[in-house]
């Protein structure tokens, strides 16, 4: 009998090689968070241990040090074709909320948002992990990225369940929401006009718990920020440090997250609230999902 | 602990202002699904403002609270009953959105479809239980709604229940329940209501329990569409893993397999996984990839399926139930893509059987679908594909079509339809499914040989020297260490076609020459099957001649190369990859000729 957890990884499967199949060039965003690490974990189970197409990373400067750290480990051990992103002008000109410059959405959109669109369309350089030499290089001209796939989950936040799992991005990364094609039969948006990418979201059905309890089940390993270190609180979504706080709770391993979420102690507080964007400007995250953002 | 059920998602669909939002607010509140203090909230709102309080305000206030990060959706409400989760999926109601009701009904297992007791049916309360059917959702309840608004006159349910039974039957659907409801009130959703006691059926939420989830269908022949065929040698791994989603059926070790629409036939060497120990056997609802004993050359959008079991229909032309929601209408003149399973091919509409009109289900004479039309019609695709019929087979009978990069309509088929093309597919399936391979796979004898098989097409008008640039062509490769063979049509014509006619005009003279085209491909094939480069020469070919030639040497990889010699005047359609010029040396041709195969890749590096 095919367990709830077998349903949603076979259809993420299926997904991740019809998206293979179909973008030429094609990638996956990492974020290094709980998400998007299950979804390179089912990439893994998809392509039989191999992790066909290059992962791409957004770095914003500010990131928590140990995401970092457990990205560059990742990408030893599991030979990974790893390329990052950033927004040197914006960190240059020091434009960034940290510095005092820039709303908290202001911020994002420049480090994020730009430095996301322009990594992917290749206008920017790319910097890319060199096993032999064990460092990353920077990379001038490259192609854009046709295919982008993302770990997005419907039940995240409100303009995320509009997704389909195969999305299309006009020209300038517009999301068209009100106008989306039908998606039924297991048969997505796999064709695209020139100057447009398709974003893919293999993760759509899962939940929060389905998450842990899928890294629970397949002993994914875990970045230690999400675990309660003896001070009572955890990360439930990592991002920049300057705007993510942690929240209370004591879980120290996987198992007493699943059951943490099971108790229901968690459902009335929203997964990204710790995530100080979204709450400027009221409801941010369409509006910075419109323009692109993940 | 209880042993948990699985979670089911449900659609919820009907006619604009029939009431959806409203039994779907009353299902929240009624189930004790809403965040706490949300409904005195909305109570107080409504009588702050001296507005009547109504479910549907729920859902509003709901919305809101999204950019406050409160987790539900319009879209996706959540609930529990003590048997199990739900998720439902609202489907708006509005015509233009028709295309998200497809999508949302195609990831439910059942469905509430909601009328509006006082309006009674109306045209989408048709077109969405219509689609139902034609998406395979086989469970569905009606919900007829707003029964205070008639004063629970069990007559206007009755009269309801009547018209819209034999509107199902027309479409083969049977109804799960009928159930008078009043969403406002909370009549018959969550308990039976006092104002009906002629209703003794079930409640919404009892009927929400008794919709049971279909396993996947392992007990029906085995089909899985090939999404690739993977061959990742990083680490040194050899394997090649012919992978897929399982519709339906199971395969187990050593399981002789034969993959269609090309009949190719090979057995099961392993099944494969990432980690763990490697399975025995894998089901329906599996995302699963084996490996094969012999390296046939397999590509996506074929189908697997086991030898023992009922075969797949293969052809390029059908009958197919469709529903259309592009914005331009389907016409004869449009080429678009169909899309069914991993297989992708151009497609045509060429026959409009009947339209009929959702609003009165009658048929309409039109030659074209139009949006949001459902039909009946006759397609024809460019190559086959393998499908089943949908009586048979749901899963592996439905196809997409896909117009100016976008999906714009869906189809199950009804039934397969001969075409020209008929003869030859099923002589070639045979001779697939009966190939004996050899110990020497394709790539291991290409390897030895240092070169790719390849079929070199020389034609020409009479009188042109094609016979002398095809025999300096395999001079010349044989000196520099190729492995080439010179083949002229006239070496076949006393011998493998000793019993056809030669020349002659009329049908029998026509299916002859056809019968002659199949038998030099079939040679063709032998000698690519053998690793060669086979030069072909003959005069005067035409575009059907060279398919023919091209379906024939199919297993082999290599789409051949037409070299067409002079100009052309009897076969002015004849595509052609290179044109030889006339009055030049045969040599120098041969030359150049043997170059243009080197760009193709047809020779390795030493």
């Amino acid at each position: 009998m095919q367990s709830h957890l077998d349903a949603l990884e076979a259809r993420s499967v299926h997904i991740l090689r019809e998206a293979y199949a179909s973008f030429p060039d094609l990638c996956m965003l990492w974020s290094i968070g709980k998400d998007s690490t299950v979804l390179l974990w089912l990439t893994r189970k998809a392509f039989f241990g191999h992790v066909p197409f290059p992962l791409v990373h957004v770095d914003t400067a500010y990131k928590i040090p140990e995401m970092i750290t457990y990205r560059d480990r990742l990408t030893r051990e599991w030979g990974l074709d790893m390329i990052y992103g950033i927004n040197r002008q914006a960190l240059e000109e020091k434009r960034t909320f940290p510095d005092g410059n820039a709303t908290r959405i202001e911020c994002c959109k420049a480090l994020k948002t730009e430095a996301l669109k322009h990594t992917l369309d290749g206008s920017w350089p790319r910097y890319r992990f060199n096993h032999q030499a064990g460092r990353y290089e920077e990379e001038q001209s490259s192609t854009p990225f046709t295919g982008v796939i993302v770990g997005l989950r419907a039940d995240e936040e409100g303009s995320r369940s509009k997704e389909r799992y195969f999305s299309a991005r006009g020209v300038d990364n517009h999301w068209d929401l009100e106008d989306q094609p039908p998606e039924f039969w297991n048969q997505y948006k796999t064709d695209f006009a020139p100057g447009t990418h398709v974003r893919v979201h293999p993760l759509l059905d899962w939940t929060e718990l389905n998450i842990w309890e899928y890294i629970h089940r397949e002993k994914i390993p875990m970045v230690s920020l999400y675990f309660n270190q003896g001070e009572g609180t955890r990360y439930r979504s990592l991002g920049c440090w300057p705007c993510t706080k942690p929240i209370a709770s004591e879980s120290r391993t996987v198992q007493e997250i699943i059951l943490e979420l099971q108790s229901g102690a968690l459902s009335n507080i929203a997964e990204r609230s710790g995530r100080e964007q979204d709450k400027e400007d009221g409801g941010g995250l369409e509006a910075l999902r419109r323009g692109g953002y993940m | 602990m209880m042993a948990q059920q699985r979670d089911m998602s449900i659609v919820i669909v009907g006619h604009v202002d029939h009431g959806k939002s409203t039994i779907l607010g009353r299902l929240l509140a009624d189930t004790g699904s809403l965040p706490e203090g949300k409904l005195d909230q909305v109570r107080e709102r409504c009588r702050r403002n001296s507005k009547p309080f109504e479910y549907a305000f729920l859902l509003d206030a709901l919305k809101e609270e999204q950019a406050q990060g409160i987790t539900i959706d319009v879209a996706r409400c959540f609930f529990a009953t003590e048997k199990r989760k739900y998720l439902i999926i609202d489907a708006p109601g509005h015509i233009e959105f028709l295309k998200n009701m497809v999508t949302g009904a195609s990831r439910a297992e059942a469905a509430l479809l909601v009328i509006d007791a006082a309006e009674g049916i109306q045209e989408n309360s048709r077109r969405h239980g219509y689609l139902l059917s034609l998406l395979g959702i086989t469970q569905v309840a009606v919900l007829v709604n707003k029964m205070d608004l008639v004063q629970y006159d069990q007559e206007v349910f009755q009269k309801i229940r009547r018209e819209y039974t034999r509107f199902l039957e027309q479409i083969g659907v049977t109804p799960s329940a009928f159930i008078p409801v009043s969403g406002m009130e909370g009549d018959g959703v969550a308990v039976l209501s006092e104002a009906m006691p002629w209703y003794t059926g079930s409640t919404v939420l009892e009927q929400l329990d008794a919709f049971v989830s279909e396993p996947a269908p392992k007990n029906r022949p085995f089909r899985m569409p090939l999404q690739g065929v993977y061959k990742f040698t990083r680490g040194g791994d050899d394997r090649r893993i012919v992978a897929g989603s399982i519709l339906s059926g199971k395969i187990s070790l050593g399981d002789e397999v034969v993959f269609y629409p090309s009949g190719k036939k090979s057995r099961v060497k392993s099944l494969e996984r990432f980690s763990g120990e490697p399975p025995l056997a894998a089901a329906a609802g599996e995302a699963a990839g084996f490996t094969l004993e012999e390296q046939i050359f397999l590509r996506r959008g074929e189908v697997a399926t086991l030898a023992r079991e009922p075969k797949p229909s293969v052809a390029r032309r059908f009958r197919a139930s469709v529903f259309w929601l592009g914005r331009d209408p389907l016409t004869r003149k449009k080429t678009c893509f169909l899309k069914a399973g991993t297989a992708k091919v151009e497609a045509r509409l060429a026959e409009v059987l009947q339209v009929i009109d959702a609003s009165t289900l009658e048929q309409q004479n039109k030659n074209c679908l139009e949006r949001h039309d459902v039909g009946e019609c006759v397609f024809e695709t460019q190559a086959p594909f393998a499908f089943d019929l949908a009586e048979e087979m749901a899963e592996t009978s439905r196809f997409v079509l896909v117009d100016a990069f976008e999906i714009a309509g869906g189809g199950i088929i009804r039934e397969a339809l001969e075409d020209a093309d008929t003869w030859l597919r099923n002589k070639l399936l045979v001779r697939n499914r009966k190939w004996e391979h050899s110990l020497v796979s394709p790539e291991e004898r290409a390897d030895l040989y240092n070169q790719h098989p390849e079929l070199v097409i020389i034609t020409g008008a009479t009188g042109e020297e094609r016979k002398s640039v095809a025999k300096a062509l395999e001079k010349h490769l044989l000196h520099r260490g190729k492995k080439a063979y010179f083949l002229g049509m006239g070496n076949l014509l006393y011998g493998v076609d000793a019993d056809l006619k030669k020349e002659g005009n009329g049908a029998a003279a026509f299916q002859d020459r056809k019968e002659h085209m199949r038998r030099l491909g079939e040679v063709a094939h032998l000698l690519l099957d053998a690793g060669l480069i086979a030069i072909v020469t003959a005069r005067d070919l035409e575009e059907q001649d060279v398919a023919i030639l091209r379906k024939a040497i199919a297993p082999s990889e290599r789409s051949g190369i037409t070299c067409l010699l002079g100009e052309t005047s009897s076969s002015p359609n004849f595509r052609f990859d290179l044109r030889l010029e006339r009055g030049e040396q045969p040599e120098e041709l041969a030359k150049s000729l043997a170059r243009h195969l080197g760009e193709r890749g047809v020779f390795f590096a030493p």
